[in-house]
């Protein structure tokens, strides 16, 4: 029996995009069209900036899901005690910006490292392996273990049954993630302005300097097309080659049982996993330090002074930017969940055009925020659709990023799935409605807490495209935390780091919370 | 094919049942309603605008004492802080409620009123300042208005604001030293620009990336005014001859770079005037009596910021009204402690602290707006030719 059609979830998210991405964008494009563009587009220093931005993102990648392999394998399959807090001291990275642990890694990476390609590519690892680790090893929580346990019977060495099963199986998650965390470094921009120096310009910094710094419109378009041609590249590339890995299989809807730590490869992998847990949790520690040192003794003071209003009009009580950035976090998570849901849908059934729908999905995550936050500026200005001092802007904006996220959980997932589950359905009697509702939502609502722990976690570290959209509200956790650091003294040093440590919190409660909304294991056939 | 029962392990997560589930996904959906709820401020600024108040050919009008309740938006960027019971007061007296909207750094914020000209996203633009003037001007930001209480601000706070906005605030981009470990080495202080080229300073010295950072474009600035259009130059050659360091913000610069707070190993950096005051404000308690930074007088580039009305609000009167207040001696007298600056209008009581440690630059560096927004691209691509490539 076939699923149903891809054109009823397709209409949604195009539509979402449609509105909300590509009609802004094209209205700063249009603006940017012209000679001095031209220009820009053959200078020996553009050329160069891409080909850094590229060789950096490639790198980071590389090093990012290699670092995340055994992470995403010890995490998801092996069963040891502080598991469950393993996982989310590796998530938590993925939200704190930039601004909040660039110092802490200023402190602990060599100085010879300053400002070079070197520090770059560590943070660009210690930001993206959540990605690697929730995407690569969600999945690999589902593959049936059943094609190992058969291939060991068979005599089979671990290595042979790496290399022979469970890597074909798990090659599409892994391209996913791969994918994603590509996106993710080469429009980094938190960690290559913070970390990096003046010399390790990447396209996007360039992008925001000229439509920022310079008010170069033309300049900055040009630019924005050269990212968006590079990404489009890039995921052309990355989608048919998912298609063509992905193996049909039966995926265990309940998530295999996880296995005690007792073979020497586990044992290996674990100790891996630990001590790349130890040093990922270094900066947090150091936050956790910071927040409570004053002066040269120890102290409160910093948390007493963020459970208040201050006087000014810039000293918000902690709570205010807790509420306001939850808020948007769950309208974010609201939105990417029946969005990206439709779309992961639209794109596993559809004949023809899957692959053109999934890029133009991702494209959002590989333009310049600055560029479609003046775009939608412009658009959206004249009323009934003025949204500029709307508040859902914000969790549209956030969502533009989680759609492409919640997508990229979900999709291997609903790929996998064994058709024939959908025919024993119609044998027995149900329409193609009632199938989808009993035999692929359950699938889909078990990836979707993968999804929905990442679009939520995006949300709540979202700081540039956040601060240009702000409201009259109470600032973001974020936001607030960079406005305290953009003073001097100990004071504001002192409280940006208590709210670092409370937009951690809160964070990883996001993260398993949305964890456990997952429906319920059912029993097996 | 029937598919083995998996063996019970503890590792299975435990599972809300499905009913508790269901009821957990209601309940936080309504939980998070209730948050947007309360989290949206009021929509769009209310109605009445203000009663009959005189023509739109402003200076001389004095400001009516009360209005019918009103709602003024004020667009201003993140580094924007007042004492909240100013705006309270405000409201009391004149019924005129403020909106404040932070969006970004200063240039993000004329950017996007450039963009919006005629139909902006509020009523009054505060934090223009001298490097973004005449972009502002430029692209019709402004709807031209002058406080009657700016009459006293000195000229060369107005000059080329082509009477469309009112000077502020004012502050200064300075070299800041750090006391505690040029005693310590028994380095002599630099005294003027000159000196940081010199080999007794090599290796000492961190500025922001000009391309990036506001008081990095300033400092650069500082240099085109001294030394002239085909002489800055040179001096940034004999700068990085000199070994100076150069990094891509503000908080990578002072909070991790500079030696003061021992962070950083380099004692000399690109800051503000006010940042010896706000390191005794700021500091945990007790609070120390003297500050372990000085500013280095020589070479000081002035930064005013400017307020305005913007063209096609739908509440002139009120707006006005507004910056009038922001011209106010209770608000001139808050700008100090509050956004470390100095206040525009002369003769405002400055706290202690900056009385004691703020240092006067005797002769700022300047430059006309118009020529900063001409010629600002090209300075900062040779700047980055000269000191980075």
């Amino acid at each position: 029996m076939q699923p149903p059609a891809a054109r009823w979830f397709a209409w949604l998210p195009v539509v979402f995009v449609g509105v909300f991405f590509a009609l802004p964008l094209t209205t700063v494009l249009s603006r940017g069209f012209s000679a001095r563009g031209v220009d820009l587009l053959t200078s020996a220093a553009t050329w160069r900036i891409l080909g850094f931005t590229t060789l950096q993102a490639v790198l980071s990648t590389v090093l990012t899901v290699a670092v995340g392999l055994p992470a995403a394998y010890a995490v998801q399959r092996l069963d040891f005690r502080g598991r469950r807090l393993v996982l989310a001291l590796l998530t938590v990275p993925f939200v704190l910006p930039t601004v909040v642990v660039g110092a802490s890694f200023r402190a602990l990476l060599p100085e010879s490292w300053d400002g070079t390609l070197a520090a770059i590519l560590v943070a660009h690892v210690f930001f993206n392996l959540a990605v690697v680790v929730r995407v690569v090893g969600g999945f690999w929580a589902h593959l049936d273990n059943r094609y190992e346990q058969a291939a060991r019977t068979l005599g089979a060495g671990p290595i042979t049954v790496w290399r022979t099963v469970t890597w074909p199986l798990l090659r599409p998650a892994v391209l996913a993630a791969a994918a994603l965390v590509f996106l993710f470094t080469f429009t980094s921009f938190g960690v290559v302005l913070v970390l990096g120096g003046p010399t390790t310009t990447t396209l996007e910094v360039e992008i925001y300097r000229r439509t920022v710094q310079l008010f170069d419109l033309p300049g900055a378009a040009m630019l924005c097309v050269l990212q968006m041609a590079a990404v489009v590249v890039v995921l052309i590339v990355a989608t048919r080659l998912q298609r063509r890995l992905t193996v049909r299989q039966r995926l265990s809807r309940s998530g295999v049982a996880l296995r005690p730590v007792r073979s020497t490869t586990d044992r290996v992998l674990l100790g891996i996993t630990l001590v790349e847990t130890v040093l990922v949790a270094l900066p947090l520690l150091a936050l956790a330090r910071a927040s409570v040192r004053v002066g040269d003794g120890w102290g409160l003071d910093w948390w007493r002074a963020l459970a208040v209003d201050g006087p000014t009009t810039r000293d918000v009580a902690a709570w205010a930017s807790v509420r306001v950035s939850v808020s948007y976090a769950v309208a974010t998570v609201l939105i990417a969940v029946v969005v990206g849901g439709s779309a992961a849908c639209a794109i596993a059934y559809a004949r023809r055009g899957a692959d053109a729908l999934d890029s133009a999905l991702t494209l959002p995550l590989g333009t310049s925020a600055v560029t479609v936050g003046f775009g939608l500026l412009i658009t959206f200005a004249v009323p009934p659709f003025d949204l500029r001092s709307s508040w859902i802007i914000v969790p549209i904006g956030h969502a533009l990023v989680a759609i492409p996220l919640v997508v990229r959980t979900v999709l291997p997932v609903l790929r996998s799935m064994d058709p024939r589950l959908r025919e024993v359905a119609a044998t027995l009697g149900a329409s193609v409605g009632h199938t989808w509702r009993t035999v692929d939502l359950p699938v889909l609502s078990r990836a979707m807490g993968v999804g929905a722990g990442f679009a939520a976690a995006v949300s709540l570290g979202e700081f540039g495209a956040t601060s240009f959209l702000a409201r009259a509200d109470a600032p973001t956790l974020p936001v607030q935390i960079g406005r305290l650091l953009a003073r001097p003294g100990e004071v504001n040093s002192g409280q940006a780091a208590a709210l670092s440590v409370v937009l951690v919190v809160v964070t990883a409660l996001a993260v398993v919370i949305t964890e456990r909304l997952r429906a319920p294991g059912s029993a097996s056939l | 094919m029937h598919a083995p029962v998996p063996i019970p392990h503890r590792a299975h997560t435990t599972r809300l049942s499905s009913l508790a589930r269901r009821t957990s996904v209601v309940a936080l959906l309504a939980a998070s309603f209730a948050l947007v709820a309360c989290g949206s401020s009021s929509s769009a600024s209310s109605g009445a605008s203000a009663p009959g108040v005189s023509s739109p050919s402003a200076p001389a009008t004095p400001v009516p004492s009360s209005f019918a309740p009103t709602t003024v938006t004020l667009i201003t960027h993140d580094s924007f802080a007042l004492t909240k019971s100013l705006l309270s007061d405000f409201t009391a007296k004149t019924g005129i409620t403020i909106r404040l909207i932070s969006q970004g750094d200063a240039g993000e914020v004329v950017n996007k009123a450039a963009l919006t000209a005629g139909n902006p996203e509020g009523d009054v633009l505060f934090g223009v300042d001298n490097t973004l003037l005449s972009r502002a001007l430029t692209a019709g930001v402004f709807d031209p208005y002058v406080s009657p209480n700016a009459a006293t601000v000195p000229g060369a706070l107005t000059a080329a604001t082509q009477d469309a906005v009112t000077p502020v605030d004012y502050g200064d981009v300075c070299i800041n030293l750090d006391d505690a470990w040029f005693t310590k080495n028994h380095v002599a202080k630099p005294v003027t620009l000159d000196d940081l080229a010199r080999p007794a300073y090599k290796d000492l010295l961190v500025v922001e990336n000009a391309a990036t950072s506001s008081p990095g474009l300033a400092f650069l600035l500082a240099t085109v005014a001294r030394y002239g259009e085909t002489g800055y130059s040179d001096y940034w050659k004999a700068l990085r001859a000199n070994g100076v360091k150069v990094v891509n913000g503000w908080t990578e610069a002072y909070e991790d770079t500079f030696s003061a707070g021992g962070k950083g190993n380099r004692p000399i950096v690109v800051s503000y005037a006010s940042s010896p005051p706000a390191e005794i404000v700021y500091a945990a308690d007790p609070k120390p009596t003297k500050p372990s930074t000085s500013v280095m007088t020589d070479g000081c580039f002035r930064q005013v910021e400017y307020a305005g009305v913007l063209r096609g609000t739908n509440h002139l009167s009120a707006a006005r009204a507004v910056v009038d207040w922001l011209l106010s001696p209770a608000v001139q007298a808050d700008v100090p402690l509050s956004m470390f600056v100095d206040p525009a209008v002369p003769g405002t009581p400055l706290p202690k602290v900056f009385t004691q440690f703020a240092a006067v630059p005797t002769a700022p560096l300047s430059l006309d707006p118009a020529v900063i927004d001409a010629k600002r691209s090209d300075w900062v691509d040779t700047w980055d030719q000269v000191t980075l490539r």
